[in-house]
């Protein structure tokens, strides 16, 4: 079947979208863009594709009815077991990476030792993977160099103090390694970890007889449709350190609009603020950009401060929506300048403010930050749509919302849970059209 | 034969093309000769400057003429007014002071060296035809106090609603004929003669006709000349040290001749890596360029067929497309009248009408607006400009901010993003009206 792939290379992450012929979402796929655009287009697009044979499976579970309620269910964890068996895939595939690497080089002296503890702490991650991807189990996060990286940490540690082994150099042979896997391309074969994952789901839900054999049959002539890649745009900021010709490469701002109007047809005014950069964008009733505005040179006020904030305060990003939340006094913080950020949240501190009013206040900057950017767009007609990485803080919609109301009355403002995949959803549409005008082209000729 | 006539031809317009650069280039390297020498040859220097300036009248009383403007877009040009500025920073000027003047206040911390690798001498004379920057005020201000030389203030009353009164002329003349004259006469030691000033204002007007003609040559699908980039070396001697010359004559003869080429031959503007591919979209520009990444500016144009078929930058030295040409009949008001008129003299709605008159004029495809950071005077209301000019001519608009000589504010990939961003609005829109029709 047709595909159309949408590629936003932002600069934190890179999304994929995959899009049928009918504009429908097939799959979308985000992997953290290193510093590797190629290696990041690869592997987003991979993701993209295994999720739009979840897609396709749904759609062929779904069609027959037999299933009823139960495909849901059923296809999480078969999803699960994917992700198990991908997983254990890439866990192998660095553990060889660490232990090849002893052959000479800087680990040649403790090559044995080495090679013994790193097998000891291979053998205890593998043998929790099964519960890292149980129903309702905790990761850290859904990119491999961030679970096998906690998890190694941890296990080595142990293992270092058990074996009297210098930690250090553990965790120097991960680091290593963890490189070169990261940037190696996916694995080919993702039909024999279908497979597999399905025989594990099967077994585990006790399915067996003609059920089964229906379902093997199903998921078998899913796999069996070719997923042809008909036309790919590339987006966001590192689309011109790519090979894509111009034809390829759609700027983001279009792709933006163009993304939140699928999203929300009504749209008019697409806020995006992502890690470098903010938008505000104006689009007519088809989706076209009709005016733009983005942050010049200075990148106060985009997602990269709340970064900063949170490395200053020693938080997890995601832990600064919810500490501003329970804000009751946010104080008033004027300078959104990143560097500044830093001094003017400790002089906040020593001054006795609450940390979360502080954090409040920082969110209010930025928000008033991008309210002025919108306002030199051309401001804000109903609807409007937030999208980028900061429209997932609780806190920044929040206040969002106040200043929105306050200065433009009610207004219907939307945000979809996926609306991270705005720019690579318009890059995919765009890649749709230009498939179709061309086609259309072909036939006039 | 053919090849041979074809080889001909090519080189014939390759001498042309080079005629006018070279002859440019010339004058420029004479005109810093000159002003260096100064000090060795005894002629005496007037610092004045770009907007309004009376460049005939100096001329007259035999005073070589200094553009401080220009000095600053030549250390920008060469890319060393970054340092200059951080000098003037040094000193104590503010990072959102106007560049133009760190840069100017710099090079002078700097030993005031000029592009001939001499040192510029000191004015005896600051004349300061004020049409509209309240800066230029202080900046001679500040020239005062290093210099302790004369200093003149012609004032021009600004058009805030937008029309020329004989008040506004008669008040001119009073200032010229009693204060500007007087003094310039005092300096020099020179008598003022208006039949010198007659001869000047003769060669003006003939030049601006063919400024004006190579202007309006972007009209031409495609358009011979970029008349924001190109254009920014075409206004160069009538905004500079020779309007009134002999040598902006010759000048302005080659550049006409040239552009009659390329209109015969059917071929677009030359960019600095030659001929330009086939024209794709056509801008209308308001705002100076950035000149410490002037050629990186431009390539973003150029690269992706984007042509600029008119300016409001190439008007700020004297508005001439529009009918005004100075006039020996009637020496002092038509000083008077060009003052008046310059681009920054113009209210918000006069350049709105003037910008939106491009724009229907030119079969332009929308408005760009190069906002400069340091300039408050011309950057306050550009964004309403801009609107209205969309809502007027249902043209797109975009809005890009930079700085003069200030590389510090010039940011290649955001300003890149931008403009590809708005070159594709432009294709959607129209590929959008197609699928409409």
């Amino acid at each position: 079947m047709k595909t159309f792939v949408g590629i936003d290379l932002g600069s934190t992450t890179t999304k994929a979208v995959l899009l049928d012929e009918s504009c429908q979402v097939l799959g979308r796929g985000i992997t953290n863009s290193r510093s590797n655009y190629a290696i990041a287009t690869r592997i987003a697009g991979e993701e993209a594709r295994v999720d739009a044979r979840f897609t396709l499976f749904r759609r062929a579970l779904t069609d027959s009815g037999d299933f009823g309620e139960r495909v849901g269910e059923f296809l999480s964890a078969f999803e699960r077991f994917f992700r198990l068996e991908q997983f254990i895939e890439r866990l192998d595939d660095l553990e060889h990476t660490c232990i090849g690497q002893l052959k000479g080089g800087q680990f040649a002296a403790l090559e044995a030792r080495l090679s013994e503890t790193l097998t000891e702490t291979f053998i205890r991650v593998r043998r929790e993977a099964g519960e890292l991807y149980a129903p309702g189990g905790k990761r850290k996060s859904d990119f491999f160099r961030d679970i096998a990286g906690a998890r190694f940490y941890a296990h080595a540690e142990a293992v270092s103090r058990e074996t009297s082994f210098p930690y250090e150099v553990l965790l120097n042979s991960y680091d290593k390694a963890i490189i070169e896997v990261e940037n190696r391309p996916p694995s080919g074969d993702l039909d024999a970890k279908f497979r597999r994952a399905l025989a594990r789901v099967l077994a585990e839900d006790r399915i067996a007889g003609a059920a089964a054999e229906w379902i093997r049959d199903s998921i078998d002539a899913s796999l069996g449709l070719e997923l042809e890649e008909s036309y790919l745009v590339g987006t966001g900021y590192g689309r011109v350190t790519l090979p894509f010709s111009k034809e390829h490469i759609r700027s983001e701002i279009l792709c933006h609009g163009l993304g939140a109007h699928l999203m929300y047809p009504q749209t008019r005014t697409v806020l995006d603020i992502g890690g470098q950069d903010t938008k505000g964008i104006q689009v007519d009733a088809e989706g076209l950009v009709t005016n733009f505005q983005m942050n010049d040179r200075c990148a106060a006020g985009c997602g990269r401060y709340l970064g900063y904030i949170a490395d200053e305060m020693n938080m997890g990003l995601h832990e600064l929506g919810p500490m501003a939340m329970k804000s009751e006094r946010p104080v008033r913080i004027n300078s959104t300048c990143t560097v500044f950020a830093g001094a003017e949240l400790r002089d906040r501190l020593s001054l006795g403010e609450k940390r979360e009013d502080i954090v409040a206040g920082l969110h209010r900057a930025i928000i008033l930050r991008a309210i002025s950017i919108i306002s030199r767009s051309g401001g804000v007609t109903d609807e409007f749509t937030f999208t980028g990485g900061v429209a997932k803080n609780e806190a920044a919609v929040r206040e969002l919302r106040k200043v929105l109301k306050e200065n433009y009355g009610e207004l219907t403002i939307n945000i979809n849970p996926e609306s991270i995949y705005t720019g690579a959803l318009g890059a995919a549409e765009f890649a749709r059209r230009a498939h179709s005008d061309g086609a259309r082209a072909e036939g006039r000729a | 034969m053919n090849t041979t006539t074809t080889q001909q031809k090519a080189a014939l317009r390759d001498v042309h093309k080079d005629a006018s650069m070279r002859k440019q280039k010339a004058m420029m390297g004479a005109h810093y000769d000159r002003l260096t020498a100064a000090p060795q040859t005894g002629e005496k220097v007037c610092s004045t400057f770009v907007p309004g300036n009376l460049n005939e009248l100096i001329d007259c009383f035999g005073l070589v003429n200094n553009l401080p403007e220009v000095n600053a877009i030549q250390n920008g040009l060469r890319r060393i007014s970054g340092q200059y500025v951080l000098e003037a920073e040094k000193i104590g000027h503010s990072e959102d002071v106007c560049t133009y003047v760190k840069s100017d206040i710099g090079m002078m911390a700097k030993g005031n060296i000029a592009p001939n690798g001499r040192p510029f001498p000191k004015p005896d004379v600051l004349l300061l035809s004020y049409t509209g920057c309240f800066t230029f005020m202080k900046w001679f201000e500040l020239l005062r106090e290093q210099y302790r030389c004369e200093t003149i203030m012609l004032h021009t009353p600004y058009l805030g609603d937008g029309t020329v009164t004989p008040n506004m002329i008669q008040y001119m003349v009073r200032q010229l004929r009693d204060e500007v004259i007087p003094k310039l006469e005092r300096v020099s030691g020179v008598k003022f003669d208006i039949d010198r000033l007659r001869e000047r204002l003769a060669r003006s007007a003939q030049a601006e006709d063919d400024l004006v003609y190579v202007l309006r040559s972007a009209r031409n699908r495609p358009s011979p000349i970029d008349a924001y980039f190109g254009g920014i070396y075409y206004i160069g001697p009538i905004f500079g040290a020779f309007r009134g010359s002999e040598d902006a004559l010759e000048y302005y003869r080659f550049l006409r001749a040239e552009v009659d080429e390329r209109i015969a031959a059917g071929t677009g503007p030359v960019t600095p890596e030659g001929d330009m591919g086939a024209e794709k979209y056509r801008l209308v520009v308001e705002g100076p360029p950035n000149y410490t990444n002037f050629r990186q500016f431009w390539k973003m144009f150029y690269d992706e067929g984007a042509v600029v078929v008119a300016s409001s930058y190439t008007k700020v030295g004297g508005v001439y497309d529009l009918g005004f040409r100075h006039d020996p009949r009637k020496p002092l008001e038509t000083l008077a009248e060009y003052c008046l008129g310059v681009y920054t003299n113009r209210s918000l709605p006069m350049r709105i009408d003037m910008l939106s008159r491009y724009l229907e004029e030119y079969q332009a495809d929308g408005l760009l607006i190069n906002s400069i950071k340091s300039c408050n005077s011309f950057s306050a209301g550009q964004l309403l400009m801009m609107r209205e000019i969309e809502r007027r001519t249902g043209k797109p608009g975009a809005f890009i901010e930079s700085d003069l000589v200030d590389p510090r504010y010039f940011s290649a990939a955001n300003i890149k993003n931008r403009l590809e961003s708005y070159f594709q609005m432009i294709e959607q829109r129209r590929s959008g009206a197609a699928h409409a029709a």
